[in-house]
């Protein structure tokens, strides 16, 4: 790895999405969007107070997961991929490459769908606002690492997509957004504790629901942190310069 | 399997010497099919080599093996003194895909600037690759607003920003007009000659062979003929590439075991 190149790399990424308003929507206002609307249904109702810190976590990851995938697959199908790999870039430049440009993505999508869900939403938030910030980040991150991941396992943009329900929609059925998770029966239960986003909604809810969240936290985080660099180092190994 | 070897340098005879590229009993299975059963080939230093034959003769797999993308089953592939896709070629090797491999997204000039980052490359080495293509005109459009032919010599110019010792480039002529056939081709023979770049140029277009100071017809994974085109003339008695093409294929047709 060299970070010349790793930078070089997002560069070019954060270019090629300058040039692209319809992802740049889909990052920045699509979450918003949800929000605005879930905040209208259940208007009048304690519903959103409950849930609407819960969705901050949720909708960076699904989005980041989608717009990742698809991306880097894209970047095999047009043979850039192919062409990068005869060059001196390593993996890891091209994995963290991806990381850092959707983080930045992550860290803007995270104070604007943030800043909409408390003030145009009237999200209730007892804890520190910019740990919201903060968990929202991790959570887009993680939803960059696993769409690296599973790119790797698709062969076109359409089986990209397809991944979503079999890896996303699993997480957001367990995450303890519908259901509590000690709620769940113990085995759904149990399978939810080896899900990522399960933390991010764990960690969302303290900091909406406790004064003073940050030791609580930090374990949520821990994990999300750990589950993003395990995704990022099984995606590099997905990633083979020798293709049959 | 180098039947022919009377080239500048003798190619084949010395492996590793004077050779850009030796492959050695090249075996390469994709999907269910024997692409290339066992080729052996050299690609002399310092020249510009065609490899030429019909499409789904194995052109791409072959370079791609070069270059050490390709999985293969067996055999020994030698570039530049390393085994191809060692990591001290990645600066040295410049690859060009069949199908353009740059972003469409991105203009030329960024294009080539990425690539020029990753290969450590110059910042003067984009406008000097910009105008070895000539697309200065086009240096601030999109990639995906130009016509194919110039979306190949931007891909073309990813190759050239890192100046490297082997160009391995994949039918990079095809659907250009033949003024700037002409031009490209130039450009090939002038960083081979007087730059002692080797250049490594598929093609499907038999007529290409008057081009290139060596050939290779590559039919069916397997090299009919190693030689320059004088020789190559010669030996067969036809009047151009095409018909000493088809009189080789009726060779071995013919004689099936022999021919080579
Ligand atoms: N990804 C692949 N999987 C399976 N077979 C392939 C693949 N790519 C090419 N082939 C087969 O390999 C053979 C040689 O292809 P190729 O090297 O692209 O030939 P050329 O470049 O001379 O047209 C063809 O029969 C083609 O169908
Ligand atoms: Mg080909």
């Amino acid at each position: 790895m060299n970070p010349r190149i790793t930078l070089a790399t997002t560069t070019r990424i954060l270019r090629q999405l300058r040039a692209d308003h319809r992802t740049i929507a889909m990052m920045l206002v699509v979450p918003c969007v949800l929000l605005g609307l879930l905040a209208w249904i259940f208007d009048g109702t304690p519903v959103f107070d409950r849930i609407g810190a819960a969705l901050l976590g949720v909708f960076p990851f699904v989005v980041m997961f989608i717009v990742t995938s698809v991306a880097t697959l894209r970047e095999r199908t047009s043979g850039t991929l192919e062409r990068l790999l005869t060059t001196p870039l390593g993996k890891g430049d091209f994995m963290l490459g991806y990381a850092l440009a959707f983080g930045i993505m992550a860290v803007l999508q995270a104070l604007i769908a943030t800043g909409f869900a408390i003030w145009v939403c009237g999200l209730d938030i007892a804890g520190p606002k910019w740990l919201l910030v903060v968990v929202a980040v991790c959570d887009a991150l993680l939803g960059t690492a696993l769409g690296l991941l599973v790119s790797g396992f698709a062969a076109t943009e359409f089986q990209a997509v397809q991944f979503m329900p079999a890896f996303v929609l699993p997480q957001f059925l367990l995450c303890g957004l519908l259901v509590p998770r000690d709620a769940l029966p113990s085995i759904l239960s149990t399978l939810s504790d080896f899900m990522p986003l399960s933390y991010a909604v764990d960690a969302m809810r303290t900091i909406a629901a406790v004064p003073e969240p940050v030791g609580e936290v930090t374990t949520d985080i821990a994990v999300i942190v750990g589950a993003i660099v395990l995704s990022l180092a099984l995606g590099s190994l997905t990633l083979r310069r020798r293709t049959p | 399997m180098n039947n022919d070897q009377g080239g500048r340098q003798s190619g084949g005879s010395t492996p590793g010497s004077g050779a850009a590229v030796v492959v050695e009993h090249l075996h390469v299975v994709r999907g269910e099919r024997v692409v290339l059963p066992d080729l052996s080939v050299t690609v002399p230093t310092g020249q510009v080599v065609g490899l030429l034959g019909p499409s789904g003769g194995g052109k791409s797999t072959l370079m791609r093996a070069i270059v050490g993308v390709q999985q293969v089953e067996s055999g020994e592939v030698t570039v530049l003194g390393e085994p191809a896709g060692s990591s001290a070629l990645r600066h040295r090797v410049g690859y060009v895909t069949q199908s353009p491999s740059v972003y469409a997204d991105l203009s030329v000039r960024h294009n080539l600037a990425y690539f020029a980052k990753v290969l450590g490359a110059p910042k003067d080495s984009v406008d000097r690759a910009i105008d070895a293509v000539d697309l200065r005109s086009h240096a601030d459009s999109s990639v995906g607003t130009l016509s194919g032919g110039e979306r190949s010599r931007v891909s073309l110019a990813a190759a050239l920003v890192g100046d490297p010792e082997l160009l391995v480039l994949d039918e990079p002529t095809v659907g250009l007009d033949p003024v700037l056939r002409r031009d490209l081709w130039n450009l090939f023979k002038r960083l081979a000659h007087e730059q002692g770049r080797t250049l490594f140029v598929s093609s499907h277009v038999m007529d290409e062979a008057t081009r290139c100071d060596r050939l290779l017809l590559l039919r069916d994974g397997e090299i009919l003929s190693d030689s320059t085109l004088p020789e190559l003339l010669r030996r067969t008695g036809a009047p151009d590439a095409e018909q000493a093409f088809l009189a080789l294929v009726d060779e071995a047709a013919a004689n099936p075991r022999e021919a080579r």
